[in-house]
């Protein structure tokens, strides 16, 4: 059987469109079609627009055919997470609190790809807010895991990693907060890149914590995310936080040599809470990377067992204030039947947002009120200076540290919505890195018995995307690369 | 200020809006009156998503006021985001400063109106973001929002409990508006709200340590300061002398019932969960930018005072009235730039005519008056050229049109007559006509002379110089 458009990478889909191959609109409906014939089953998509995509695609077709600049990304439909803001299309967080809102902007990195001719295939669940690990926190519905439908995704970018892996969209942006791109990546066996803090402008992406916050991408392949990369990276005047310092091509930079690089190994994530197979899997990669030249040490992160405290303090700490702004006075929900003012606040946020995201705000809100501040957030912030000194320290004798992305593969839906805890330590491997503001990619490393993908995560230091990528070519020619689900 | 033997303890957080082009965290135009919700955008409004980019200016506007009353300048701070509810502030949190201000431990000279100055410390200054209006209407029954303020520049200057009564306190504003006025930072237009603030006070008896305090908010003019001081003050004595306690809270300034009224206590006090905005990276001004706005300050208000009575006579009270104005008091300047040759004349018509219509709202550029001509007419009248009244005159003319003083004075006949025969002349006809004024001043009616006095100036028409005048009454009476 012929291969269909929607399964072929972005890099291939660049060159098929150039050389005029084919058509943006031929892809693009090649992309909604696959789409519609999975997307009840997985359930990745908040929101397409056929109509909208090919209009957009038509521009393409027509920018590739004039003969004017041509960039890589002309003509591929890219799914987005829908905490991303679109001009004139919803946004909904996957709230019901922001149901019906249509933002009056572009995010930044939307107005990037747009000018780059690229088509805006949909936007794509995710756990409300942003703020869990498998969509099921969404107020709309829940995706499913295409390598077993009884499974969560991940989250909280599930509906991105979902969609990139099934073929409903050649490649997708996701935000990470505290491992929200690479959790979902690892569960759903493609490649989700969290870019250094800084790299990629948070305008128009919907805060959950400001100072952890990045859109970054998802591809079934190392060369896919950094395509997007490429595309969305760079200094943004209106992101006080985005850094002012000179961007270069990670995809035309991308070498699978990797002789001399020097791999850490950290004992903390191979241990405790780690199920041995996945630890066993990352292991495996190590040596077959050393095999082709890299070399391997162990090192030390010892603050890492107080990481998960630490993040979640001062994430639900600015959640609580970023989300206060959803009051019912000037868009989105407001409850019916108020009395007075307080009321209105009171009900309005009470049914306007779900159990998780009261959670989070609740224990925001604790850490910050006075006489709590010192004990919960100050220290938390003292941790994180300690975390980014050992990752500091720990670069000074390696280029990359390898872990495993997420502890286990994907778990059963339903299965920890009643153990908050649980569910945090899905995180225990990735939040780190946000704390850190380091790069960090996940890429499929082995499957379990039943099929379900593992991945593992590679850091880097700061600005090195390059680097951390280059790993993860390698590992991925070695490996043998994204394996499609049977849907 | 003593009351019933208690000393009254004042403490101001002045807020005032800088006049700097656009907003402090987005480039919507700083203006005000301008059509509800026209000078908006996604950033400003607090829509998802949006990120604030901070205004350079204002951080260089607020380390001025810094320089200006003597503070010590963070060079390297932060912005902290003060969370509340209200529906007129989007973002449902305020950009501010909490911990480490960008001014601090500072103070402020203040020249009373008898000439006795008064240290007040200023604790700190910091920049923060202005929130929206509610507007009320009786077509709509609930309230309406106009997001134009949202995000205009305002710095917070709070000063110690260092003023001891309302017209300290009083002194206090003026100077504090003055040097605003003076380094062009805010408009200080009280109407418009640029200046707002809100008031501390306590009372104690002198050799006891201070009282609790109560806060007052939405005090509105300066005229609203004194009134309310006052009356939180006496509302404190009376409950003192009545045996009760003081309780610490937040009160309400009513201005038109003159009275406060508790908002809250200090139990239910907001809790504002002040953290460091992550939003914005650390604030870091070059020490030589820092030195650079000390340079580059103009003369300030006190200096200005100080000089305007070192120099040119003036009494403190003139002086002040003077400066507090920055039109009167570079109006003041130019004319003595022009050649006016005596600034206590002068004086006299920038408080009096001038001032006049300048309350009136009228601007000294919206007349013809020019500095020049000003200059002119004093020293018409320095000289004994023409009387007070005549210039008066002659005042009203080159108010409203161009015209030569010289000939002004030639048509109207109003030059000074000195000449003592003509002057003798209407001394005669009016002690024949009033007798009675005579013998009354000769039996020892000694004001019945000033009355003698002016009715040889009215039949003058105001051209007699008064001095002469006398002098030659006396002699013909013989007094």
């Amino acid at each position: 059987m012929d291969k269909k458009l929607y399964e072929y990478n972005a890099y291939e889909l660049s060159e098929m469109l150039r050389a005029k191959k084919i058509s943006s609109v031929e892809l693009t409906n090649s992309v909604l079609d696959r789409a519609e014939e999975v997307d009840d089953k997985v359930d990745a998509y908040l929101l397409t627009d056929r109509q909208m995509s090919l209009k957009m695609a038509e521009n393409a077709d027509k920018l590739i055919s004039s003969g004017e600049a041509k960039p890589r990304l002309a003509g591929i439909p890219i799914g987005i997470k829908d905490n991303i803001s679109t001009t004139g299309i919803t946004t909904t967080c996957a709230s019901r609190m922001l149901e019906n809102y249509v933002p009056v902007f572009n995010a930044t990195v939307i107005d990037r790809l747009t000018a780059a001719g690229s088509v805006i295939s949909g936007k794509l669940n995710m756990d409300e807010f942003a703020m869990g690990s498998s969509t099921e926190n969404s107020y709309f519905k829940t995706t499913k895991n295409p390598f077993d439908l009884s499974c969560v995704p991940g989250g909280s970018s599930g509906g991105s990693a979902a969609a990139v892996s099934c073929g409903e969209a050649v490649i997708a942006l996701g935000s990470d907060t505290g491992g929200s791109i690479r959790q979902p990546a690892s569960l759903c066996g493609v490649v989700g890149l969290k870019p250094t803090y800084g790299s990629v402008s948070r305008y128009g992406l919907v805060a959950f914590a400001s100072s952890l916050d990045q859109i970054g991408p998802f591809g079934r392949c190392v060369k896919d995310v950094a395509l997007l990369q490429d595309e969305i990276q760079g200094h943004d005047k209106m992101d006080a936080t985005s850094a002012d310092r000179k961007y270069t091509s990670l995809y035309d930079n991308l070498s699978e040599d990797i002789s001399g690089l020097k791999i850490g190994m950290p004992a903390e994530y191979f241990g405790e809470g780690i199920k041995p197979e996945v630890a066993e899997a990352v292991m495996n990669s190590v040596r077959e990377l050393e095999k082709r030249g890299a070399t391997v040490a162990s090192v030390s992160l010892p603050s890492t067992g107080y990481a998960l405290s630490a993040y979640y303090i001062i994430a639900c700490a600015e959640a609580s204030s970023n989300l206060a702004r959803f009051d019912g006075v000037k868009y989105g929900y407001r409850a019916k039947d108020c009395d007075g003012l307080t009321d209105m606040y009171e009900k309005t946020r009470s049914e306007g947002f779900g159990r998780e995201v009261k959670r989070r705000i609740m224990l925001g809100t604790f850490v910050l009120s006075s006489g709590y501040f010192d004990a919960y957030y100050k220290k938390a912030k003292l941790l994180q200076k300690r975390i980014q000194q050992e990752f500091s320290d720990a670069f000074k004798s390696v280029d990359v540290i390898v872990t495993p992305t997420s502890p286990s593969e994907a778990f059963k839906i339903g299965d920890r919505v009643s153990d908050p805890l649980a569910m945090y330590a899905a995180d225990i491997c990735t939040v780190t890195v946000n704390i850190a503001g380091l790069p960090a990619v996940s890429v499929p490393c082995g499957y379990s018995a039943s099929g379900l993908p593992f991945g593992m995560q590679i850091i880097g230091r700061k600005f090195d995307e390059q680097t951390i990528l280059n790993l993860a070519q390698a590992h991925e020619s070695a490996f043998g690369g994204f394996r499609r689900p049977k849907l | 200020m003593m009351i019933k033997g208690y000393e009254v303890v004042v403490g101001l957080e002045v807020h005032a809006e800088l006049n700097t082009k656009t907003k402090i965290y987005c480039s919507c135009k700083n203006s005000f009156g301008l059509e509800v919700n026209t000078q908006v955008c996604p950033i400003c409004l607090g829509m998802p998503g949006t990120l604030p980019t901070l205004n350079e200016k204002v951080v260089e506007y607020a380390i001025k006021m810094g320089h200006a009353l003597n503070c010590s300048i963070n060079r390297i701070c932060k912005q902290d985001r003060k969370n509340y509810f209200y529906p007129d502030l989007p973002k449902s949190y305020q950009i501010s400063q909490a911990d480490i201000p960008l001014c601090q431990n500072g103070y402020l000279d203040v020249i009373m109106d008898n000439g006795d100055v008064r240290r007040i410390g200023v604790e700190r200054i910091h920049i923060e973001e202005d929130a929206g209006k509610l507007l009320h209407s009786d077509k709509f029954d609930g309230s309406l929002v106009d997001f134009n303020r949202c995000g205009v520049p305002l710095i917070e200057i709070v000063s110690r409990p260092d003023m001891r009564g309302s017209d300290e306190a009083k002194a206090y504003l003026e100077t504090v508006r003055a040097i605003l006025k003076y380094i062009d930072i805010s408009d200080c237009k009280m109407q418009e709200g640029s200046i707002r603030c809100d008031v501390n006070v306590s009372v104690h008896k002198p050799d006891e340590p201070f009282g609790t305090r109560c806060e007052m908010k939405n005090v509105n003019s300066f005229t609203a300061a004194v009134r309310g001081i006052d009356y939180e003050a006496n509302r404190q004595i009376e409950i003192l002398e009545a045996g009760g306690t003081v309780t610490q809270e937040t009160r309400r300034w009513d201005d038109q019932k003159g009275i406060s009224v508790s908002m809250r206590t200090k139990e239910d006090a907001q809790d504002y969960r002040y953290f460091p905005e992550p939003d914005l990276l650390t604030i870091v001004v070059p020490q030589e930018k820092v030195d650079e706005l000390k340079r580059t300050l103009p003369e300030l208000p006190n200096a200005k005072i100080m000089r305007y009575v070192k120099s040119f006579g003036l009494n403190h009270y003139d002086a002040k009235m003077i400066v507090d104005v920055v039109e009167k008091s570079a109006f003041f300047e130019k004319c003595l730039e022009a050649g006016c040759k005596s600034p206590k004349i002068l004086s006299n018509w920038v408080l009096g005519e001038i001032s006049k219509f300048m309350n009136e709202g009228t601007a000294i550029e919206d007349t013809k008056l020019t500095p020049e001509n000003m200059a002119e007419l004093v020293n018409f009248i320095a000289d004994g050229k023409i009387s007070t009244a005549a210039a008066k005159t002659v005042f009203d003319v080159i108010v409203s049109e161009d015209a030569d003083i010289s000939k002004i004075i030639e048509e109207k006949g109003l030059a000074q007559v000195s000449d003592e025969s003509a002057l003798e002349k209407i001394a005669d006809e009016v002690l024949a006509a009033n007798e009675k004024s005579v013998s009354d001043y000769l039996g020892g009616k000694t004001n019945a002379l000033g009355y003698l006095v002016g009715q040889c100036m009215k039949a003058s028409k105001g051209k007699a110089n008064p001095g002469i005048m006398k002098e030659i009454i006396l002699k013909k009476i013989g007094g």
